[in-house]
């Protein structure tokens, strides 16, 4: 047995009798379920526990407890009836946690959420003078219209402004849930149109309507593993390689990269993007220290979406081409 | 209390101790449970001695120096195990007489103290609890829940509040958060992308922030002696403290935010540059746009900007479904850009086909 296995249980065991006698008669497969560890984990445990006490050791000392069928109740506790102080590590955890709900734009219940907050953090004392600040700006009118649509179930339509491929589309959708990640607001639904399971960043969603019908999500669905970031590309997708002068690094921090090689002054990158059109938008964007050195498609569609635009500024804007000036906004 | 204290109780009730049956392992931690209720029970400081006379599992013949030194070695790692799961073992001398040390746990300091959350407030508990996408402190999180739960708090594991942060941070967080906890200096590697190599920079931390998102730490630079953030995902390797606790003293009531804030906050967008764009393209410019004037031929846009040369960026990666009429700055600095981009990859099409 390793010893953080053995600090675990220490751990466990040292909780288990308060925890007990604050549940008096508590059915052992229920306690086990809310400890996380199996009934016979659990069994063994106060086994051990039940040879612990007091010294003396003698019958009136040892930890006591009273079985009747499946249910436990501690009648001695040899003087361990409070579980624990909560480390340095635990009040950090949850006060952090905490400080991130309290701090999410939409979140429902934020008084709740701030009480316990202020409660924790007054338990955990010095502790918690964990010097941790968190802002999460975000439009919190936005995020909790459609956290009231996600909750009321039904399906939406929605319009949604796909950046990949730079369109406005209309789509029915199930959504699944609403969640915040790298301070960004998701819709995560089933989507009608793509057939599978995909998340619609809130700003992005220009408007929503709830429809008559409830909200169905194919058995097949299956929510998203964000543990390791929104865009997670996949090895099927087109692979582009630039040639970025020092000005363009920063892609390197905002895009997951696969290859970043250091050419002195440029570096060659290589990122997976989900659509071409995309990216030849974005190299173009990027600015003029920017050269694609594959796929050959890619380059030449910049150079000659770059010559056609300079083709366009050399053409005098026809007469008529620009709709009456000063006209307001539609 | 302690009339026990040095009589040889090792009796066991009823041989109801199993240690012999579960093997080692089983035993230590009936040894550490004994220990921990020992020490919470006595009121004076227990000396090695006495508890070795008193807590199961540290029988040994104290005149023996093989089994002594075994046995210190034991009461040594134990009490480390003790510390590290946070129990507060408490060291002095029972009287002005004695010389050697001696041990005890005081209750007020070892008991978590009452909290007493109503069931929305354990309900919101339980949800910060598992938002940890990062193992060490989403295990932190769910140890310290069970403490909770320990002192009565029931948590409602179906709770949802509709809208959930997964919250996730870099291998800098631990240490730096603990170092401006205890007020230590650091130093660590810091890459910035624009520069070609990572250096090395001493901190007296603050604070950290998460804002937008992304993680940093606010504090007093020793080398730039001035206020300085760092973004946490660009610190490279360990971040070391490099002295004592209390090393220094942060200002008072500073507003860490602000700090941070002030270099990421949204540009002021002032400027208003009119373009026209082909009718049906360039939905993402027009979701911008404060002005749109549908024509024949072309939309007329007005658009917000801060920076025109970002500006400039931004339509240029629409090629010719937009054209810039105005301000000139914005046209020029399109035009300019279009040109370095045509050259360059015109070269490069012949060398590469």
């Amino acid at each position: 047995m390793s010893s953080r296995t053995s600090a675990d249980r220490l751990a466990r065991l040292l909780n288990l009798v308060p925890y007990l006698l604050a549940r008096p008669g508590i059915e052992i497969a229920e306690a086990a379920g809310d400890l996380g560890v199996t009934e016979r984990q659990l069994r063994e445990d106060l086994e051990l526990l039940w040879v612990c006490g007091l010294p003396g050791y003698g019958p009136g000392d040892l930890i006591d407890m009273a079985f009747d069928g499946d249910r436990v109740t501690i009648t001695y506790d040899a003087g361990i009836d409070r579980p624990l102080r909560l480390t340095p590590d635990e009040a950090l955890a949850l006060v952090v946690a905490l400080r991130m709900l309290a701090e999410t734009p939409g979140v429902a219940n934020r008084e709740a959420v701030e009480r316990a907050l202020a409660k924790i953090e007054d338990a955990a004392g010095d502790l918690v003078a964990a010097p941790v600040e968190v802002r999460l700006p975000g439009d919190t009118g936005r995020v909790e219209q459609l956290r009231a649509a996600v909750e009321g179930g039904r399906a939406l339509r929605i319009t949604y402004y796909t950046v990949a491929r730079d369109e406005t589309t209309e789509r029915v959708v199930d959504p699944l849930r609403v969640l915040m990640v790298g301070g960004r607001t998701y819709v995560e639904a089933w989507c009608r149109r793509a057939e599978a399971v995909r998340l619609f960043r809130a700003d992005r969603i220009d408007a929503v309507a709830e429809l008559d019908e409830p909200a169905v999500v194919p058995p097949q669905a299956r929510r998203h593993d964000l543990s390791a970031g929104v865009f997670r590309p996949s090895p099927d997708l087109p692979l582009i390689t630039l040639r970025i002068g020092r000005g363009e690094r920063w892609i390197t921090e905002y895009y997951p990269c696969e290859r970043v090689e250091s050419d002195g002054e440029r570096w060659v990158v290589s990122l997976r993007v989900t659509d071409l059109g995309w990216a030849r938008r974005f190299v173009l964007g990027l600015g003029p220290d920017v050269t694609v050195l594959a796929p050959a498609e890619l380059a030449g569609q910049v150079r000659d979406t770059a010559v056609a635009a300079l083709d366009a500024y050399a053409t005098p804007v026809p007469t008529g081409a620009d709709p009456a000036p000063a006209v307001g906004r539609q | 209390m302690v009339a026990w204290v040095g009589t040889s109780a090792r009796v066991r009730a009823g041989g109801r101790s199993a240690a012999s049956v579960y093997g080692v392992s089983r035993s230590r931690t009936e040894r550490l449970v004994n220990l921990v209720i020992c020490l919470l029970s006595t009121r004076r400081f227990l000396t090695a001695a006495q508890i070795a006379a008193t807590v199961p599992g540290y029988e040994h013949d104290p005149d023996d120096a093989r089994e002594h030194e075994a046995f210190q070695r034991k009461f040594e790692r134990d009490k480390a195990e003790l510390r590290e799961l946070g129990v507060p073992l408490e060291t002095g001398t029972a009287s002005a007489f004695d010389t050697e040390p001696g041990y005890r746990i005081a209750r007020r300091e070892y008991a978590l103290p009452d909290i007493p959350l109503k069931p929305d407030e354990a309900a919101a508990v339980g949800i910060a609890a598992r938002l940890w996408q990062h193992a060490g402190l989403a295990a932190a999180a769910s140890s310290g829940l069970a403490k909770l739960r320990a002192a009565g708090v029931d948590v409602d594991p179906q709770a949802t509040l509709g809208l959930e942060p997964m919250v996730t941070v870099d291998p800098a967080f631990a240490p730096l958060t603990a170092a401006a906890r205890d007020r230590r200096e650091v130093r660590f590697d810091y890459r910035v992308p624009d520069q070609d190599a990572p250096t090395r920079r001493r901190l007296q931390p603050w604070g950290v922030v998460c804002w937008r998102g992304r993680w940093y730490v606010v504090g007093h630079d020793l080398d730039r002696d001035a206020t300085r953030c760092f973004r946490l995902s660009r610190v490279v390797g360990p971040v070391r403290s490099t002295g004592g606790a209390g090393a220094y003293q942060p200002p008072a009531g500073v507003d860490l935010i602000s700090h941070v804030a002030r270099w990421s906050g949204p540009a002021e967008r002032a400027g208003r540059a009119t373009v026209l764009v082909t009718p049906g393209r360039a939905a993402g410019l027009r979701r911008s746009a404060v002005e749109v004037t549908a024509g024949p031929e072309a939309d007329r846009l007005v658009l917000p900007y801060g920076d025109a040369e970002s500006l400039a960026g931004h339509l240029v990666g629409y090629g010719p479904d937009v054209r810039v009429l105005d301000p000139p700055e914005v046209r020029e600095a399109v035009i300019q850009r279009l040109k370095e981009i045509a050259t360059r990859h015109d070269t490069l099409a012949v060398v590469v086909r």
